[in-house]
C-alpha cells in the first residue's frame, strides 16, 4: 500500500470535512420548544420553529455558549458575530430560509491534533445554524423520484447546530475518521453535544479532491449521506479512486454533491439543478450581533473541561511515552486514562499497564477497576511472578469480581515458579519426547524455532501455564548447548 | 460593478424562478419594463461613494439578546395540524419532492 | 346614523367610572358599521360576537369593582396583519385566507389587558404592500371624506375605520409611511414609533428592519394612550428596546415654548408635492412658533436617497419573509405532482401583482453578483441618512413637514405605474430607515376639501417630545371648513 494520501501514480488525496452536530440544549435555538429525538411527530412546536406569520427567533444563551466552549476547546478566536439568512425552499425548511452565520461566524481559525500522527488540521470556523424538519418518503419504489408523496416532522426544526468546518487539510481516510473521532471527544468532553452519527446529532459532509503534490488544490465534490466512520473512510477512497481514474483517462472533475451509496460502495451525482443555487444571503434582520465580549469569554475558558489532547499529554508525560503513541490515544478514547495515571502513580510499571489498557480492557466494567490492584498486578508480571498470558486473565477477573490479583493468582494456582521447578519441568518433557529433542539439538535455526514452539508448550500443559516461556526457551537452549 | 439599470427580460425569468412564481410571457415583459424603471432609479445612489459607510441592519443598537434555556410550551398539535392543507399520520403531507435539500 | 366621535378616553372613562356599559358602545359602534361599512369596506371580518362578548366581560370586571383597564370599553379596529388567535388573518391576501393564528400578536393581548375591545380585523394593501389600499385581494376601502378617493395605505381599513366611526382607536404598521400616511388621507392620527418600542411579535412581517406597530386615533391624547399600553420591551422580539417606557401622556400639554423646531428643506421641496398641501404645513409651522417654538430650515441632504433605499430594502426584506407561503403548512394550496410545482402555483394564485413585483425585486437585489451594488448599498444609504438626521436632531427636538404629497387621490390614479405610487412615501420613509419616531396630526384640508396632514419627526426615543409638539399642532389646527 502506499503512502497515505498517495497512489501508485503520486496522487495527492485532499481532504476538508464539515461536520454538523446537534448542540445539547434543552430547548431549541430559536423558541422554547424542548430539544428531544423520539417523541411524536410535530408534539415539539410552536409559531416560531413552525415559521408561522408573524413569528420572531430569540437566541438562546446556552446554544451561545456550547458554541464558545467547543469553538475555545478547538483553539478558535471567538469574534462578534451575526447571524444571516440562508434562502432556499425545501419542504423541511419552516420559514424557507435558514438562519445561520455567514460572512461573520462566531469562532474562527482554530485547529484540532489527530491522536495518531499528531498533526495538525486547521479549523475554519465553527458557527451556529438552524437544523431543519425531517421528510419521509412514502409509497413508490423507495427511490425519491418515485415516491408517491412525503411526509414532514418538524420536532427537529430549530434545533441548534453546530457547523465545523475543517481546513482542507486532511491527507487521508484514515486521517478523516481519526479527525471525526477526536472532534467527537472534545465534543462529549466539552458536553457541547452527544455527537451521535447513529442517531443524527453528529452529521459529516466530505470535500474530496485530487492533486498532484504541489500543485494548486483540484476541483472538489462534496459527498453527502455518510452515516458512520466506516462510511466516512470508504467513501472518500472511492471518490479519490474515481476523481483519479477519470482525470487519468483525460476527464475533467465535475464540482458537484456526491450521495454515498453504502450498499453499493459507491458515489453517485445527486439530481441535478439546472442552476447552481444562489442562497441570497443576508444579513438576518430580526437578531441583533453578538458580542462575547472578554468576560464571557474568560467565563468560558475557566469552564472548560480537560480535553483529550491534555489528556493524552497527562498520561504521556507519567509513562514516559510521547503523546501519540497507540496505547495512550486508546486510553483517552476509552476514557482510561485516569485509571492509567493512578496505576502509574501507585508504582505500577508504565508499559505493563498502558499494555493492558490497550489490549486487555475492552470489557465493561474496565473503568470501575482499581488502579492499586492494576499496579499491583504490574509489579506481579515485572517481578516475574506472573507471565503475560496469565496477567491477562487475572485482570478479567479482577474486573468482573472486584478481587486483587494476589488472591486471584492463587485461586487460578498461578503461583510464581521457581528457577529449579522450571528446569526440572523442562527437563521432564525433554524426556518424554526423545525423538523431537533429537532433532532439535541436531537441526538448524528454523528446525528449532519450529520445535521451540512444540516444546514450550508441553511445558506450559506440564506447569498448568505458570511456566514464563522466554525462560523455558533459554533453559531447551542452554540444554542444547547452543 | 454589474450594470446598473437595464434587467433583462432574462435575468427577470431567472429570478421569478429564484421566488417560485410562474409568469405569463405578458407578466414577463410588463414585469421587465416596471423592474427597470425602478432600478433605473437606483442609479442616482450608483455614484455615491459609500465603501466607508458601514450598513445598517438595524436601527436601533442592540446586542446579546439572548434567552434562558427554559422550555416554554409547545403548541397542541391538533391546533397545529388544524390549519394544514394536508396531513397524514400526525404529520404534514405534501406532493413529492424532487432532489435532496441543497 | 352619525359616526360615533367619542374619544377613547372618554369612553374609556365612562365605562370605568360604570356610567356606560361596554356593551352599549360596542353596540353603537355595530349599528354605525352595520350602516356605513357595506360603501366604506374598512373591515375584512367585523367581530361583533367577540366584541359584545369582550365588552361584557369588561362590564362584570367594572360592578365587581375590579380594574377593567385604562381603555376599557374602547373599541379597537385591528390591522389585518396583526395575529388574533383563532380569528382569520388574512393580511388581505388570497394566501391567507381564512387562516386562524393559533396565538395572539403581543399588542393584541396587550390590548386585551388594557380592557379595549377588537371590534373587527381591517383591510390593508396585500402584505401592508402600497399606499392606497387598492392592493388588497378582497377589494379596497374608500375614503370616509370622498367614496371616490382612496383612504391612502397600506393601513388604509384602520385609518377609515377611524374616521368613520366605526371605532375610537386603530392599529396599523408602518414600513414605509404605512400608517401616517393614510392618517394623513383620512384626517385622522397615526403615529410611527421608535422601532423596536412595540413589540413586532405576532405582525406578519413585511420589511423586518422596518416594520412598526402604532396607533390610529382622532385626537393625540388617544394616540398617545394607546402608544403608552402596547410600548413595551417584549421578550419574543429580539429587536425590543429593554428601555423602560416613560409616561408620555403627562407632557403632552405642556407645550413647545423653546422647543427647537427643523423645517427639512429636502422633504418640503420633494417632487409632487401640493401647494395646498405645502400651504397647511407652512400653518401649522407658524402655529408652532407663534405658540414659542424655535423655528428654522433644516437641511437632510441624504434624505433624497430615501426612496430609492427603501424600494431596495423592503422588497429584499419582503421576498424573504414571504418565502414561508408555500402551501405546505397553512392558507392556500394548489396541488401539483410535485412539491415544487406546487409552490410555483399556490404562489403565483395567492400573490397579487404589487407583492410579485415587489419579491422579484427584492430577490434580484439580494442575487448573487447584485448583492453589492442593490441591497448592500442601499444599507449603507441607509446609514448616511441616519446620520444626516442624527445631525439634524443635534440642533432640533423635531423636524416637521408634510406627511403625504397630496390629499386623497381617486381610485386608479396612480395604478398605471408603481413608481408614481412609491412617491407617496418621500417624506414619511426617512423615519422608517432611521427607526425614528413620527406621527402625522390632521391639520385643515386641501383646495379640495380632503384632509391633509403634518408630520412631526423626533429622535429615538423621543415619543415624549413628540407627543407634546403634535398635541400643539392639533391644538392649532383648523376646525372645519370656516377655519380654511
Amino acid at each position: 500500500m502506499s503512502p497515505a494520501g498517495t497512489t501508485a501514480t503520486e496522487w495527492e488525496t485532499v481532504i476538508g470535512l464539515e461536520v454538523h452536530a446537534e448542540l445539547a440544549t434543552r430547548t431549541k435555538l430559536f423558541c422554547g420548544c424542548p430539544n428531544r429525538f423520539g417523541d411524536e411527530p410535530n408534539t415539539n412546536v410552536c409559531p416560531v420553529c413552525l415559521g408561522l406569520p408573524g413569528s420572531l427567533p430569540v437566541l438562546n444563551e446556552q446554544a451561545v455558549t456550547l458554541a464558545m466552549r467547543l469553538g475555545r476547546a478547538l483553539h478558535c478566536e471567538v469574534r462578534r458575530s451575526i447571524f444571516a439568512r440562508k434562502n432556499y425552499f425545501y419542504p423541511d425548511m419552516p420559514k424557507n430560509y435558514q438562519i445561520s452565520q455567514y460572512d461573520l461566524p462566531i469562532n474562527v481559525e482554530g485547529r484540532l491534533e489527530l491522536p495518531q500522527s499528531g498533526s495538525r488540521v486547521g479549523i475554519e470556523r465553527a458557527h451556529i445554524e438552524e437544523d431543519t424538519g425531517k421528510s419521509t418518503h412514502v409509497g413508490g419504489g423507495g427511490r425519491i423520484h418515485e415516491a408517491g408523496y412525503s411526509l414532514i416532522d418538524y420536532n427537529r426544526a430549530g434545533v441548534p447546530l453546530l457547523e465545523i468546518v475543517s481546513k482542507p487539510d486532511l491527507r487521508s481516510a484514515d486521517d478523516a475518521r481519526a479527525y471525526v473521532s477526536e472532534l467527537r471527544a472534545i465534543l462529549l468532553a466539552t458536553g457541547a453535544s452527544d455527537a451521535k452519527m447513529e442517531e443524527g446529532s453528529l452529521r459529516v459532509d466530505a470535500n474530496v479532491s485530487i492533486r498532484r503534490p504541489g500543485d494548486a488544490f483540484g476541483t472538489r465534490c462534496e459527498i453527502k449521506n455518510l452515516n458512520s466512520l466506516r462510511s466516512l473512510g470508504r467513501a472518500i477512497e472511492y471518490e479519490a479512486r474515481r476523481q483519479i481514474e477519470l482525470v487519468e483517462s483525460g476527464g475533467t472533475v465535475r464540482q458537484e454533491t456526491r450521495h454515498w451509496n453504502e450498499d453499493e460502495g459507491r458515489t453517485g451525482t445527486l439530481r441535478t439543478k439546472e442552476e447552481a443555487e444562489d442562497y441570497r444571503y443576508f444579513p438576518e434582520p430580526d437578531l441583533v450581533p453578538l458580542d462575547p465580549g472578554n468576560e464571557w469569554i474568560a467565563r468560558v475558558d475557566a469552564e472548560l473541561p480537560v480535553l483529550p489532547a491534555e489528556r493524552r499529554t497527562a498520561l504521556a508525560d507519567a509513562a514516559g511515552v510521547a503523546p501519540n503513541v497507540t496505547a495512550v490515544a486508546i486510553a483517552v478514547e476509552r476514557r482510561l486514562d485516569g485509571l492509567a495515571l493512578a496505576a502509574i502513580a501507585a508504582g505500577g510499571e508504565p508499559a505493563r499497564v498502558l499494555t493492558h489498557v490497550e489490549h486487555n480492557l475492552a470489557v465493561e466494567g474496565a473503568e470501575a477497576l482499581d488502579p492499586a490492584g492494576l499496579a499491583a498486578l504490574a509489579s506481579m508480571e515485572t517481578s516475574g511472578e506472573l507471565t503475560a498470558t496469565q496477567a491477562k486473565e487475572v485482570l478479567v477477573e479482577m474486573v468482573a469480581s472486584g478481587d486483587d490479583p494476589a488472591t486471584i493468582a492463587k485461586a487460578k494456582g498461578y503461583e510464581a515458579m521457581g528457577a529449579d521447578e522450571l528446569a526440572a519441568a523442562v527437563d521432564q518433557v525433554i524426556a518424554a519426547n526423545a525423538d523431537q529433542w533429537t532433532r532439535f539439538v541436531e537441526g538448524d535455526d528454523k528446525v528449532r524455532g519450529k520445535l521451540t514452539g512444540f516444546f514450550v508448550g508441553q511445558v506450559m500443559e506440564a506447569t498448568n501455564r505458570r511456566a514464563d516461556g522466554k525462560a523455558v526457551t533459554a533453559r531447551l537452549r542452554e540444554r542444547a548447548g547452543v | 460593478m454589474p450594470r446598473m439599470a437595464q434587467i433583462t427580460r432574462d435575468e427577470v425569468a431567472h429570478v421569478a424562478r429564484l421566488a417560485r412564481l410562474l409568469l405569463t410571457d405578458q407578466e414577463l415583459d410588463t414585469f421587465t419594463e416596471q423592474l427597470a424603471k425602478v432600478l433605473d432609479h437606483a442609479r442616482d445612489v450608483e455614484a455615491l461613494d459609500v465603501a466607508d459607510v458601514p450598513p445598517t441592519a438595524h436601527p436601533y443598537p442592540l446586542v446579546n439578546v439572548v434567552r434562558p434555556d427554559e422550555e416554554r410550551p409547545c403548541l397542541d398539535r391538533e391546533v397545529v395540524l388544524a390549519g394544514a392543507p394536508a396531513t397524514e399520520d400526525g404529520q404534514f403531507r405534501v406532493p413529492p419532492v424532487l432532489g435532496d435539500a441543497p | 346614523m352619525t359616526a360615533s366621535t367619542d374619544t377613547a378616553l372618554d369612553i374609556a372613562a365612562t365605562v370605568r367610572a360604570g356610567t356606560r356599559p361596554a356593551v352599549d358602545v360596542v353596540d353603537e359602534h355595530l349599528a354605525v358599521i352595520e350602516a356605513l361599512d357595506g360603501e366604506i369596506h374598512a373591515f375584512n371580518l367585523v367581530l361583533a360576537d367577540e366584541a359584545r362578548e369582550a365588552a361584557l366581560a369588561i362590564d362584570r370586571r367594572v360592578a365587581a369593582g375590579e380594574d377593567p383597564g385604562p381603555l376599557a370599553g374602547v373599541p379597537v379596529a385591528l390591522k389585518d396583519n396583526l395575529c388574533t388567535a383563532g380569528v382569520p388573518t388574512t393580511c388581505s391576501s388570497r394566501i391567507l385566507e381564512g387562516w386562524r393564528p393559533p396565538y395572539d400578536a403581543t399588542v393584541v393581548e396587550k390590548l386585551a389587558d388594557a380592557g379595549a375591545i377588537v371590534i373587527g380585523k381591517t383591510n390593508l394593501d396585500e402584505f401592508a404592500m402600497g399606499s392606497s389600499t387598492e392592493n388588497s385581494a378582497f377589494g379596497p376601502t374608500c375614503n370616509p371624506h370622498d367614496t371616490s378617493k382612496v383612504p391612502g395605505g397600506s393601513s388604509g381599513g384602520s385609518a377609515a375605520a377611524v374616521a368613520a366611526g366605526f371605532a375610537a382607536l386603530g392599529l396599523g404598521s408602518d414600513t414605509g409611511g404605512s400608517i401616517r400616511q393614510p392618517a394623513a388621507l383620512c384626517g385622522v392620527v397615526g403615529m410611527k414609533p421608535t422601532y423596536g418600542r412595540v413589540s413586532r411579535y405576532g405582525l406578519v412581517a413585511f420589511a423586518s428592519s422596518l416594520d412598526q406597530i402604532g396607533p390610529f386615533s382622532r385626537t393625540v391624547a388617544d394616540a398617545a394612550a394607546l402608544y403608552q399600553v402596547i410600548a413595551g420591551h417584549d421578550p419574543c422580539d429580539a429587536t425590543s428596546i429593554p428601555e423602560p417606557v416613560p409616561d408620555v401622556r403627562a407632557g403632552l400639554v405642556e407645550g413647545v415654548a423653546g422647543l427647537r423646531v427643523g423645517v427639512v428643506t429636502e422633504l418640503c421641496e420633494a417632487e409632487g408635492i401640493q401647494p395646498d398641501v405645502m400651504a397647511r404645513v407652512r400653518q401649522a409651522i407658524d402655529a408652532l412658533e407663534d405658540a414659542g417654538a424655535k423655528v428654522d430650515e433644516v437641511s437632510v441632504p441624504a434624505v433624497v436617497y430615501g426612496l430609492t433605499a427603501y424600494y431596495l430594502i423592503n422588497p429584499a426584506e419582503a421576498s424573504s419573509n414571504l418565502a414561508r407561503y408555500d402551501g405546505v403548512r397553512f392558507g392556500l394550496r394548489v396541488d401539483a405532482p410535485t412539491t415544487g410545482e406546487m409552490y410555483d402555483r399556490t404562489r403565483t394564485a395567492g400573490f397579487g401583482a404589487e407583492v410579485e413585483r415587489r419579491i422579484m425585486l427584492g430577490t434580484y437585489a439580494l442575487s448573487a453578483g447584485y448583492y453589492d451594488a442593490f441591497y448592500g448599498k442601499a444599507q449603507r444609504v441607509r446609514t448616511l441618512i441616519i446620520r444626516d438626521l442624527d445631525a439634524a436632531y443635534e440642533r432640533f427636538d423635531v423636524l416637521v413637514g408634510p406627511t403625504a404629497p397630496s390629499t386623497a387621490f381617486p381610485f386608479g390614479a396612480k395604478t398605471a405605474d408603481p413608481l408614481t405610487m412609491y412617491l407617496n412615501d418621500v417624506c414619511t420613509i426617512p423615519s422608517n430607515l432611521s427607526g425614528h419616531p413620527a406621527i402625522s396630526v390632521p391639520f385643515g384640508t386641501g383646495d379640495d376639501g380632503l384632509p391633509v396632514g403634518v408630520q412631526v419627526m423626533a429622535p429615538a426615543l423621543g415619543e415624549a417630545t413628540l407627543f407634546r409638539a403634535a398635541a400643539a399642532v392639533e391644538a392649532a389646527a383648523p376646525r372645519g371648513k370656516e377655519d380654511a
